[in-house]
């Protein structure tokens, strides 16, 4: 199409003359330098996030199929709390309320908010989905490694867990692919990401098509190379004789 | 001195109570069959044996040490009596030789080497040497079966429980799992075995209790229980299974 510019992203951010090469040297930064910047913040957001909501998510989950009562309520109410508030809203508390009721978190820089607020809201579906991992493998697996001797957090590590895992890669594989989507809502917070990228270079350099189409791309292709990369892992860990990941 | 020792068992659901003052000894080197009607409390009363259900009433001692008490290592226990279920409860994502291994080493400290040379050894007995390296679910249910009494075997276990062993199975595999029941029986092994294959029971056990609505209505040595058993219910019982 005659109108697209893609030399748009050639320009200097400040002075808007188009840089020889693309890429702003010494000073300069070209929409380029900018948009991989932006790229770079949102894999970054995303990957700690996961980090989070992967650690806090299983081990929620996991206490959910405990025998402690008690450990099956904070796990209950923790899920239950995370993800029954908006995204959005959570990233807001923690941004704008939680600093204030604790005054240790008030310097912390707002990217560490948004891995913290996007990494709880996602560890409660991860919970979720381990807890239901768990619960698919029925009692049977749970007798079978008590009654070798395993104490229950060795039954976990080396009866329930390794099958749960297996079983839920696919939910857990959306799950990541979300939190990169989700990743967009930190520009509300002014973190740098593709989606205040797309919304700044949009407005200074009326090209919006251009910004969006590539801030699309760049979405697209990190999921879908995660999704890769989980199916990758899937066929890894796939155990012989059964279909699909596991079960019964 | 008894190897299993239960006074008065009782056990409730809520309101529901599984178990009601159930009592038995089991010799060592004892083999006792467990039979009974479906729901009758079969499953549970050998759960409770190594602390897999929770009682509320009684006591059981297994090799004198009290299963109920709070104060005892139940993992320890429960590493020397061996249990074989109904579904195999293979772990499916290891090979079999690790099915064999994984609890030697993390349980009772074994070196690899040695528990894998154990385990080769089990399987060579039953029969199975040959599937080492494959997975559970790329065995037969029998075959499977025979492994799980493999890896109860591999504990050393001084006695061993079995919950209806072979009622999943394809009929044409239920003897090749009994075979090797029977052989490890014959070798004085200390068995609490739950069963409707009565052929097993005459052949091998030594006492047969008859259990119904959580009860244990007869505890007859094997002669007294097929020759003549008192209670209707175990008579009805019999001739039902007896029959087909
Ligand atoms: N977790 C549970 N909660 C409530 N009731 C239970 C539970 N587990 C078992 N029961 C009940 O306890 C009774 C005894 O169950 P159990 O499994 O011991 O019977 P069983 O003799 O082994 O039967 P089957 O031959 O069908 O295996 C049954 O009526 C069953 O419904
Ligand atoms: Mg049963």
């Amino acid at each position: 199409m005659s109108s697209w510019d893609w030399q748009v992203f050639c320009k200097d951010t400040i002075d808007g003359e188009v840089v020889p090469g693309c890429f702003g040297g010494a000073g300069d930064v070209t929409y380029l330098d900018w948009l991989l910047s932006a790229w770079g913040w949102t894999l970054s957001v995303s990957a700690l996030a996961l980090v989070v909501a992967l650690a806090l998510g299983s081990l929620m989950g996991i206490l959910r199929t405990t025998p402690h009562r008690g450990l099956v309520l904070l796990g209950n109410v923790w899920t239950e709390l995370f993800r029954n508030i908006p995204l959005l809203v959570q990233i807001f508390l923690w941004y704008h309320v939680v600093p204030t009721l604790i005054p240790p978190l008030r310097g912390v820089p707002s990217f560490i908010l948004v891995v913290i607020g996007l990494g709880l809201f996602t560890s409660a579906r991860i919970s979720e989905q381990v807890r239901a991992g768990i619960q698919s493998l029925a009692g049977g697996q749970r007798m079978a490694g008590l009654a070798m001797g395993f104490t229950l957090p060795q039954t976990y590590r080396h009866v329930l867990l390794p099958m749960a895992y297996r079983i839920i890669i696919p939910p857990l594989t959306s799950e990541s692919m979300n939190i990169i989507k989700n990743s967009s809502v930190a520009f509300a917070v002014s973190i740098s990401e593709l989606t205040l990228f797309a919304l700044q270079a949009q407005e200074e350099t009326s090209r919006g098509i251009e910004v969006y189409l590539a801030v699309t791309g760049l979405y697209f292709v990190s999921a879908f190379a995660l999704n890769r990369a989980m199916l990758f892992v899937e066929n890894r860990v796939r155990v012989p004789g059964m279909i699909g990941g596991g079960g019964h | 001195m008894p190897m299993i020792e239960m006074n008065n068992v009782s056990k409730w659901y809520g309101r529901f109570q599984v178990l009601a003052e159930c009592s038995t000894q089991v010799e060592k080197g004892e083999v006792i069959v467990v039979c009974g009607p479906s729901g009758s409390g079969k499953s549970t009363l050998i759960k409770c044996v190594n602390g897999l259900e929770p009682f509320q009433q009684g006591e059981i001692l297994v090799n004198s040490i009290s299963v109920g008490d709070p104060k005892t290592n139940l993992p320890k226990l429960r590493a020397r009596v061996g249990m074989v279920f109904q579904h195999f409860e293979l772990f499916p994502h290891m090979s079999i030789t690790e099915n064999l291994s994984i609890a030697q080493v993390k349980v009772l400290g074994r070196g690899k080497d040695e528990a894998r040379e154990r385990g080769l050894k089990l399987l060579d007995r039953v029969g199975l040497r040959a599937q080492a390296d494959k997975f559970p679910g790329q065995l037969s249910g029998g075959q499977q079966q025979r492994v799980a009494i493999a890896r109860a075997l591999s504990m050393d276990p001084i006695c061993m429980l079995f919950d209806e062993p072979t009622s999943a199975l394809d009929p044409e595999m239920i003897n090749e799992v009994l075979d090797v029941m029977v052989e490890l029986a014959q070798e004085g092994m200390t068995m609490m075995v739950v069963t409707h294959e009565m052929g097993f029971a005459r052949k091998v056990a030594h006492r047969v209790i008859f259990m119904d609505q959580g009860r244990i209505v007869e505890d007859d040595k094997k002669e007294a229980f097929f020759g003549s058993p008192r209670s209707e219910r175990a008579q009805q019982f019999l001739s039902k299974i007896l029959h087909h």
